[in-house]
């Protein structure tokens, strides 16, 4: 039998077959870690994986909360054990090739100043990762997990327990009335807030640059600044000041602007159709400098010459607008607008601070301007449905992603960025 | 011709009057708020006739429901504390994708593309259940970490292409007089990055200060409000009856956060506009 595979299949425990490859310290190091990793975490996986399983049996003593929580850190537990582990296995293969190949093996001092040269990626950017393992995957393993169960106000501990229901959720949503209308209400309006108001924001800040990137333009200075104040200005202050001013009752839009005119007011935070109207010219004051800031960067990039040509070639300032300056932007700024789009499909402060998602429905959970984002909230923060919001939340990660990775395919930035 | 023109400047500048107009009159409006007198502002003017300067005082009274100066406290020591860990992990992940290649390299990217579209507040429900169950209530080191957390993905994808367009050359011939990795790192790659550390340092401390959904789950005492929290409650508690205060507190920390973005803005723009456009 050749080395390699006996090496392997020793290895099945970790440092045996590096042992057998006559390595000796590096086989005591795998199997001294391999041993530590069972004994230190022995318990934690037994435990995660009958309470993953079971959501807990007896009541006050499990809660099924905690369980799940225990059972996915178990999971991801298991899998840097695995990946340990696969490490062993390869290194005892790789080395009994160079065995069977009459080839040296490395020495302890050469093996250590490989793994420091080739491990230095892995090391600068471990904490990285494993911020990023605790502070998001995890969560986001934990929210998605809550929307197969029955978790809400009925089934929540020290009480009760939840349990696993697979898809019902998700069926629910569709077939249950009261939960359909307001699911496809919600994402309607959604759809309708994501494009309007990122189209207006991005048309607008274009609009604007190319306003004040006129060659004959004065004061240059002056109205760039004026118009990256919007952004300047912490966004969450803006909104709230802006829900003041919008106010029914003592808003200066009503009392101060529409009298100079003579309209009379209007309801903007009680009727939902003003609301959106109001939300909509908002996130448009909100959103447009920082495209305005980048498209000033682009125009200044494109050759002069261009222009020149088309002038002699007598092509009106529409015309070189049309096939010149715009073609350009467009171009250079896709991912750029791709990310307006996204960024208010989930922008739930503008929303949440500027009226609540109000006004109120009679008997819906979800407001009348609640996009997915805030009705989510809300079903977490106020009626505890959680199992229905973190549904909720995975239907509408599917459909960001979805729309983002197809966006982003079709624009170079994802081959080049990966 | 020559009238078509005029025409033309005068629409461009009746447009861009029009939007200064719009643009300045809420700030001017929150101004006048906070000096107006009283409560209330139904009877308000923007220049008020006598103006006070009692709102500014009552931020400052230390009122338990109005602790303003910790608020404002608290809200600058979590954007720094997530400023600087942003920019560290950021830029040595950023370092390590850009320069290396190593086994795995492709499919971090991919999570951390995918991780960029998978919105934050996801993790939501899971830590409103938790942070309940485990008590770990008012924590600004647990913020802190979920902020950092979730800056990594865009931004190290934002430096890592930045860092791309610096010539390997630079780095090779350092190699050549014996310089290590880190040494690179710090005293070529960092240097020339400045432009795309200035983004990431204002994504790091602007983040945390837009942020709304994440810092009401965990923070509930009002001590430990951050400002977006502080003041939202400021507003709704008693919609009109402290919208003076609020604007008072809306003034403080507008008009400083305003004056440093216009000073820093040309660092950061070019960064913004190499990177993002670059995607």
């Amino acid at each position: 039998m050749q080395h390699r595979k006996i090496a392997l299949l020793l290895s099945v425990i970790p440092g045996l077959g590096q042992m057998y490859n006559k390595q000796w310290i590096k086989g005591l190091l795998f199997l001294v870690f391999g041993v530590s990793f069972i004994a230190v975490f022995a318990d934690l996986l037994n435990m995660g994986f009958w309470g993953l399983f079971t959501l807990g049996t007896e009541v006050p003593r499990d809660n099924s909360i905690f369980l799940l929580a225990e059972g996915i850190i178990a999971i991801i537990v298991t899998c840097f054990g695995l990946a340990f582990y696969y490490l062993n296995l390869r290194d005892a293969y790789k080395n009994g090739k160079s065995r069977d190949n009459n080839q040296p093996l490395n020495t302890l001092r050469a093996e250590y100043q490989n793994l420091i040269s080739q491990g230095y990626p892995y090391v600068v950017s471990g904490p990285s990762l494993f911020i990023l393992i605790f502070a998001v995957i995890f969560p986001i393993l934990f929210s998605f997990a809550l929307a197969f169960t029955n978790y809400d106000l009925y089934h929540s501990p020290p009480a009760n327990l939840a349990d696993w229901v697979g898809l019902k959720t998700f069926q629910d949503i569709f077939t249950v009335d009261i939960w359909r209308s307001t699911f496809f209400d919600v994402l309607g309006w959604t759809v309708v807030w994501t494009i309007v108001a990122s189209t207006l924001q991005v048309s607008l800040g274009i609009f604007l640059a190319v306003l004040v990137n006129q060659k004959d333009t004065r004061f240059k200075k002056f109205f760039r600044t004026v118009l990256v104040l919007p952004w300047a200005v912490p966004g969450f202050v803006t909104i709230l000041i802006f829900a003041g001013l919008f106010n029914d009752s003592f808003g200066a839009i009503n009392l101060d602007i529409l009298a100079m005119f003579g309209i009379d007011p209007i309801p903007w935070l009680t009727d939902e159709n003003w609301t959106r109207v109001a939300l909509i010219l908002m996130q448009g004051w909100l959103g447009f400098p920082y495209i305005f800031i980048v498209t000033t960067g682009v125009l200044q990039s494109i050759p002069e010459d261009l222009y020149e040509a088309a002038t002699i070639d007598g092509a009106s300032i529409l015309a070189k607008f049309k096939n010149i300056t715009l073609p350009m932007i467009l171009i250079a700024m896709a991912p750029i607008i791709i990310t307006q789009f996204t960024f208010n499909f989930n922008n739930f402060n503008i929303i949440y601070l500027f009226n609540g998602g109000g006004p109120a429905v009679p008997g819906s959970t979800a407001g009348g301007t609640d996009i997915l984002v805030s009705w989510i909230y809300k079903l977490t923060m106020q009626s505890s449905q959680y199992s229905l919001a973190a549904a909720l939340t995975i239907l509408l990660s599917v459909f960001v992603i979805a729309i983002a990775l197809w966006q982003f395919r079709r624009t170079n930035s994802f081959k080049e960025g990966a | 011709m020559k009238g078509r023109v005029f025409l033309r400047r005068l629409a461009t500048y009746l447009i861009l009057s029009f939007m200064t107009v719009i643009i300045i009159y809420p700030l001017l409006w929150t101004i006048g708020a906070s000096f107006n007198p009283g409560n209330s502002l139904i009877s308000m003017s923007i220049i008020p006739e006598n103006p006070t300067l009692d709102h500014y005082k009552e931020l400052f009274a230390g009122k338990d429901s109005l602790q303003y100066g910790k608020w404002y406290l608290n809200s600058l020591k979590i954007s720094f504390f997530t400023m600087i860990g942003t920019i560290v992990s950021v830029s040595f992940t950023a370092y390590a994708f850009s320069r290396f290649r190593f086994k795995g390299k492709k499919n971090a990217l991919t999570l951390f593309l995918l991780l960029q579209m998978i919105p934050q507040f996801s993790a939501l429900i899971a830590l409103f259940v938790l942070a309940q169950l485990l008590g770990m209530m008012n924590s600004h080191w647990l913020l802190i970490l979920l902020y950092i957390g979730g800056q990594i993905p865009m931004n190290t994808y934002l430096m890592k292409g930045y860092m791309d367009t610096i010539p390997m050359d630079l780095d090779e011939s350092a190699k050549i007089d014996g310089a290590s990795n880190t040494r690179i790192f710090l005293q070529i790659i960092m240097p020339l990055s400045t432009p795309m550390v200035a983004v990431v340092a204002m994504n790091g401390f602007t983040g945390p200060l837009g942020d709304f959904i994440l810092s009401s789950v965990i923070l509930r005492s009002p001590e430990y409000y951050t400002l977006p929290i502080g003041l939202y409650k400021l507003v709704n508690d008693v919609m009109g009856a402290s919208y003076t205060t609020f604007a008072a507190g809306a003034i403080l920390l507008s008009i400083p956060v305003a004056i440093i973005f216009l000073m820093l803005q040309k660092y950061f723009v070019s960064g913004l506009t190499a990177g993002g456009t670059k995607g």
